[in-house]
């Protein structure tokens, strides 16, 4: 094959599979930031692929597809804070819980044999598409991965630049501090939940209306656990947890194309490997120090 | 209706007795009740589902058989769990511990080594275990010196064995060497080791003529052991007390960093255990598709059994019949069987956030309860 | 409103801040009972009380933190109802709290508009606007700080400085400063007396929470007294001596001296030589600390809380490092070693915090009695706990030390306080020693478990242990101690004979003047 439209290809699978990493990032950057461990992007990612699935095979309407899969990433995050937040449930517990609940509920609704109604198509940016390869790599895409893109700038100026950010920073560095200054630590920590399930649900929204077009049983397939390396990775950055995305997918693009060139020597799964073993390298602080939100993990108790 | 099971609960079961088995039985009954509202809704006769279940799970001696069999995996995954947090550590890792041990014996089970028959059981079991210890012992390791969290680094182990288990037996191709452990016969396409020797397995109980391995006798007394070390060694008093309070355990003199990496070992090698069993006494070979979710599962077991090994024996039990009764349920009733984790994951939310429960049926809460402090935050600080 | 605004000669006799009745019950405790205060404009008034007699919860329930079971808040002179903290802000009350209330990973200038934003359109933080704002109120109060500096880097006086500059933000006209000078060195406190003083005269009222009763004379106008929950009298300091504040404030007669003989000290148990050491965000706390212990003495070492006592303590039991020098114990050399070795070698540790290192809550009486020594015979023979032999010894001991529980085998956090630490005084002591070191013994403690506890410590001296005992009560250290040492940042500046040294004397080597 010529090198340069395997490098296309490459770059163009990098970009596909680290959307809804990026995505998931960002759901995890969201709920972390205010102090709750959230390891249940996979199964808020899981329930809005299959609502966003549903929705399209029974309505046809792709934006309302995307928006029902929003609101119901929402939704289990919002169980999700009820649990964590409300009934101090160990956070690890009650993401167990969801990410076991996502997998019964899709499973028992699922309707195998559905018939779709298309799926969100590539919007051409005119004149920059035509660069070479630069082109055909960003600017030939299909609307969630612009947005991904998009939200990564926008969390990160809404994160360090706004009065929601610095809020809900304190809330997560030292969520006493904030309860003093007159800040809802209850209220902030649950919106922000919410919003990190309603971005994992944009992921699921991803996977089923723009990159697959259809639903299967535990199709998420882990993406939900490796958006929480890419945001630790990431140092809990908007930013950070991109490029991490960028190179999680890479890693896998790269990976599916030593499956079929033939011509390389180590094994692929050894680079499927690298995302993981990278991300335990970085916690373990073998290279720079990953410092999380002061208050992660622990239900607010006022003194 | 409340009141009468509450008052039932209260007046005939001995009260210390009650106290452990009231809220885990409650959460039971109202995750069934409510899995019943689920099926309802779509036109499912509930008591044909559970029905079937029961009946796929217990109706005869091979469907007790199969529910024991299935109970196994359980009961070690849920004492790997129960025994971690007993620490205050938690293992995620289950999957991952548990792929390693499996591959690990099915790689000693294959090999031809001229030994008896028991030895070459017991080396296999040995070399699942200490897989899972490993598997388990590196985020210890790295818990104990760099202060990475034992969530996320189990995590990542789950999906690093998970694909190093499958790339030593994959088929290869495209250039790509096969794995050094898939079966040599070319006419098996399927990804997987050759099957063991028989000396590696596991031997079968007399029980009628229904298949029954020693697997079931080796989880109770796992479960034995755990219970002997946890509560009446001085070990278990250091584990446990640095589960309850940490800085009291090192004024104590209980090595933090010892603990922590023996724990996380023991819990590991509990799961590779689970993994073991099945490839020794069941499968009869490693294929990387098996026990998808198990993990979690064992939280779920270990935390519903108040991550006491009685309780994680009953409830790996329960969570036996729910799997072996799955796909009755689904041929008698039609119900998908992934009802049961809707009402698995309901039994975790339940048993967690017991005020739920407590408010349903109207409980009075308990006097102090032994609470174990988790580390919290994802790295050192 | 602003401070400026208001006059503090016409209206100096006006009340800011009054509250009424105030009933406040926690599970097990009356925290305030029917609680009365006033507040001036303009003046500060000193709220003094044993620890738990109820002056933070007061100051919880003024600042909307608490909500009171009865009574009535009243700000210039209308009736409230004080929510959360939102509430009491926007009326103008500010909190500094003892622990401060500081995002320590952001900026000063983030710290103070926190919850207070300044924002251009869309939310967005203008933080040149304020940058300059917190520049100018520092320099209007004299409160100097860098609005751009972290506030982790910066030292504890700064740091709560910047807690006054988020009340004055706020314009916040009355104050409150709860234990400002506990985490304070002299000097700085010192320092924080001119900043409150300033303050006052630019109208701000200011309630000044201690218990420390030189500081209350030195700065107080009027001064109020609470005790076990009840405001209990209000007086002024030129009508007041140290004596009549200490029995208002703990109404009772003054803790008697236990009886105790002239010391025998004979060989050095403890020597330590140049011990430095770091604490958790490597600053440097211990400086060269070199001292002997010998046995049948006790040493004792005063000092203002946080100049390196409790590092030392965690250094000489094992649970901390030495950075650099050594301590021997018995002639051998414990740098780097852990707490069952020292242990071991019979050295006892009654923690400074009994709760957090000194028990296990949810383990029984009887455990808690072998927890250090549980791995041991004659409590575990061939790999198991002798429940018996336990049982026997936790017996014994509960019975020799007066621990009042209803049976070895109740949880130890259902103990009262007292009894808690009679059992970790029991474990530690209950064995043969050859050192005992003693953090903040009777801290919180009532006056019968006081004196008990100074009797064994006594007692453990006269049979010859060496005993360290590390104080910040000064009436403590000099009942019992035979030598003292006075610790300042992280040095022993001075060492005297008990029985030559005079409280003023160790007052000033406390606030690091030397002569």
């Amino acid at each position: 094959m010529d090198s340069s439209l395997v490098l296309i290809a490459v770059l163009r699978s990098t970009l596909r599979q680290s959307t809804p990493i990026t995505l998931g990032a960002l759901s995890g950057l969201f709920c972390e930031r205010v102090g709750v461990i959230n390891i249940a992007i996979e199964g808020m990612m899981l329930t809005a692929a299959y609502m966003g699935y549903m929705t399209n095979v029974l309505t046809g309407n792709l934006i309302l597809s995307v928006i029902v899969a929003v609101l119901s990433g929402g939704l289990m995050a919002l169980l999700h804070a009820w649990l964590s937040i409300h009934f101090k449930v160990v956070q690890i517990i009650s993401g167990t819980v969801i990410n076991i609940l996502a997998v019964g509920l899709t499973g028992y609704f699922y309707q195998p044999g559905a018939v779709t109604k298309g799926k969100l198509q590539s919007v051409t940016v005119p004149v920059l598409s035509d660069i070479p390869i630069i082109g055909d790599v960003f600017f030939n895409n299909g609307p969630l991965t612009y947005l991904a893109v998009a939200l990564v700038f926008v969390v990160n100026v809404v994160l360090f630049r706004t009065r929601w950010g610095l809020r809900m920073r304190a809330v997560g560095e030292h969520p006493s501090a904030a309860d003093t200054l007159g800040i809802n630590v209850i209220s902030t920590r649950y919106i922000n939940v919410v919003i990190g399930g309603m971005l994992a649900g944009l992921a699921g929204a991803y996977l089923t209306l723009e990159a697959v077009g259809s639903f299967e049983r535990l199709m998420t397939n882990g993406r939900g656990f490796i958006s929480l390396a890419a945001m630790i990775f990431g140092k809990w950055t908007p930013l950070g947890g991109w490029a991490a995305a960028l190179l999680f997918g890479a890693a896998n693009a790269v990976q599916t194309q030593i499956q079929f060139s033939g011509n390389v020597t180590i094994p692929h799964q050894f680079i499927g490997m690298l995302p993981y073993v990278l991300t335990v390298i970085v916690l373990a602080g073998f290279v720079g120090r990953a410092r999380p939100p002061a208050a992660i993990g622990r239900p607010y108790e006022p003194e | 209706m409340q009141r009468i099971t509450s008052v039932i609960l209260r007046r005939y079961i001995p009260a210390a007795f009650a106290r452990g088995l009231i809220i885990p039985i409650l959460a039971v009954f109202t995750a069934i009740v409510v899995g019943s509202i689920f099926m309802m809704i779509n036109n499912y006769d509930p008591l044909a589902a559970y029905g079937g279940m029961l009946d796929g799970a217990l109706g005869s001696k091979r469907a007790i058989a199969r529910t024991i069999l299935n109970s196994v995996p359980f009961v070690f995954g849920g004492l790997s769990v129960a025994f971690a947090f007993k620490g205050g550590l938690f293992n995620i890792g289950g999957e991952g511990q548990l792929f390693m041990g499996a591959v690990a014996a099915a790689w000693i089970g294959v090999t031809a080594l001229g030994i008896p028959p028991w030895l070459h059981v017991f080396l296999s079991l040995l070399a699942g275990c200490i897989a899972g210890a490993i598997w388990g012992g590196i985020p210890g390791a790295l818990k104990a010196f760099t202060g990475a969290h034992e969530v996320i680094t189990t995590i990542m182990f789950n999906f690093i064995g998970i694909v190093f288990a499958g790339w030593l037996v994959s088929k290869g191709g495209e250039g790509q060497k096969q794995g050094p452990l898939v079966d040599p016969d070319p006419m098996n396409i399927v990804p997987r080791t050759a099957e063991i020797a028989e000396s590696a397995r596991l031997p079968l109980l007399e029980w009628g003529r229904e298949p029954m391995h020693l697997g079931i006798i080796l989880a109770l007394v796992a479960a034995a052991l755990i219970w002997w070390l946890v509560w009446k060694t001085p070990f278990g008093f250091g584990l446990r007390m640095l589960g309850l309070n940490p800085s009291a355990a090192r004024y104590s003199g209980v090595s933090v960093v010892r603990n922590t990496v023996i724990t996380m070992a023991v819990a590991g090698g509990l799961a590779g255990l689970a993994g073991t069993v099945e490839t020794l006494g069941r499968n009869y070979y490693f294929a990387p598709n098996f026990n998808v979710g198990y993990g979690f599962d064992s939280i779920a077991i270990a935390l519903l059994g108040r991550n006491h090994p009685i309780g994680v024996v009953l409830s790996a039990l329960l969570f036996g019949v729910m799997d072996a009764g799955s796909t009755r349920m689904q041929l008698n009733a039609h119900v998908p069987s992934e009802i049961i984790k809707v009402v698995q994951a309901l039994i975790l939310a339940f048993v967690a956030a017991n005020e739920i429960i407590r408010y349903i049926y109207r409980l009075r809460a308990e006097g102090e309860e032994e609470e174990v402090v988790l580390s919290t935050g994802w790295g050192k600080r | 409103m602003s401070p400026s605004n208001i006059s503090p000669t016409s209206q100096a006799s006006k009340l800011v801040l009054e509250t009424q009745g105030i009933t406040k019950r926690f599970p097990g405790v009356l925290a305030n009972d029917r609680v009365d205060l006033t507040l001036r404009r303009g003046e500060i008034l000193a709220l003094l009380g044993e620890n738990g007699a109820g002056k933070s919860t007061l100051m919880n329930v003024v600042y909307g933190l608490y909500q009171a079971d009865s009574g009535e808040v009243f700000v210039k002179g209308s009736p409230v109802r004080l929510q959360n903290p939102r509430d009491a802000i926007s009326l103008g009350v500010g909190m500094v709290h003892q622990h401060f209330q500081l995002v320590p990973v952001m900026t000063v200038a983030e710290n103070v508009i926190l919850g207070a934003e300044v924002t251009r359109t869309g939310g967005l933080i203008n933080h040149r606007a304020a940058a300059k704002q917190v520049a100018d109120l520092s320099r209007r109060y004299g409160l100097e700080v860098d609005p751009t500096a972290t506030v982790e880097d910066l030292p504890v006086g700064i740091q709560q400085r910047v807690e006054i500059i988020k009340a004055l933000y706020r314009h916040a006209d009355v104050l409150i400063l709860d234990e400002p000078t506990a985490v304070l060195t002299p000097h700085e406190s010192q320092e924080l007396f001119q900043i409150m003083r300033g303050l006052t005269s630019q109208g701000v009222s200011i309630i000044f929470i201690t218990h420390k009763l030189k500081e209350v004379l030195a700065v107080a106008d009027r001064i109020m007294v609470m005790r076990a929950g009840r405001m209990v009298g209000e007086t002024m300091p030129d009508e007041s001596t140290e004596k009549s504040l200490a029995s208002m404030m703990v109404g009772r007669d003054v803790l008697l001296q236990v009886e105790k003989m002239p010391a025998n000290p004979e060989k050095t148990v403890l020597s330590v030589d140049g011990l430095v050491c770091l604490d958790d965000r490597k600053h440097r706390v211990l400086n060269g600390v070199s001292f002997e212990v010998r046995s049948g003495e006790i040493l004792g070492i005063a000092g203002v809380q946080g100049n390196g006592q409790t590092e030392l303590v965690e250094v000489l039991t094992g649970l901390r490092f030495a950075a650099g020098g050594t301590f021997q114990f018995d002639g051998k050399s414990f740098r780097k070693s852990n707490p069952r070795r020292i242990n071991e070698a019979g050295a006892g540790h009654i923690p400074e915090n009994r709760q957090r290192y000194g028990m296990v809550l949810s383990y029984t009486v009887a455990e808690n009695m072998i927890l250090n020594r549980y791995y041991d015979a004659p409590f575990t023979r061939t790999m198991m706990l002798d429940q018996t032999a336990i049982e026997t010894y936790a017996s014994a001991l509960v019975e020799e030390f007066d621990v009042r529980t209803p049976s070895i085998h109740t949880p130890s956090g259902s103990l009262s306080g007292g009894n808690q630490q009679k059992l970790v005084v029991a474990r530690e002591v209950g064995r043969k020693l050859r050192l005992l070191v003693a953090a903040q013994p009777t801290r919180g403690l009532d006056v019968g478990s006081i004196e008990f506890i100074h009797r064994r410590i006594v007692d453990e001296r006269d049979a010859g242990v060496a005993v360290l005992l590390v104080s910040s009560e000064l009436d403590e250290i000099l009942f019992l101690a035979d030598r003292i040492a006075v610790m300042y940042k992280g040095k022993i500046i001075a060492t005297v004979a008990a029985d030559q040294a005079t409280r003023d004397e160790l007052g000033l080597l406390m606030a690091g003047i030397t002569t």
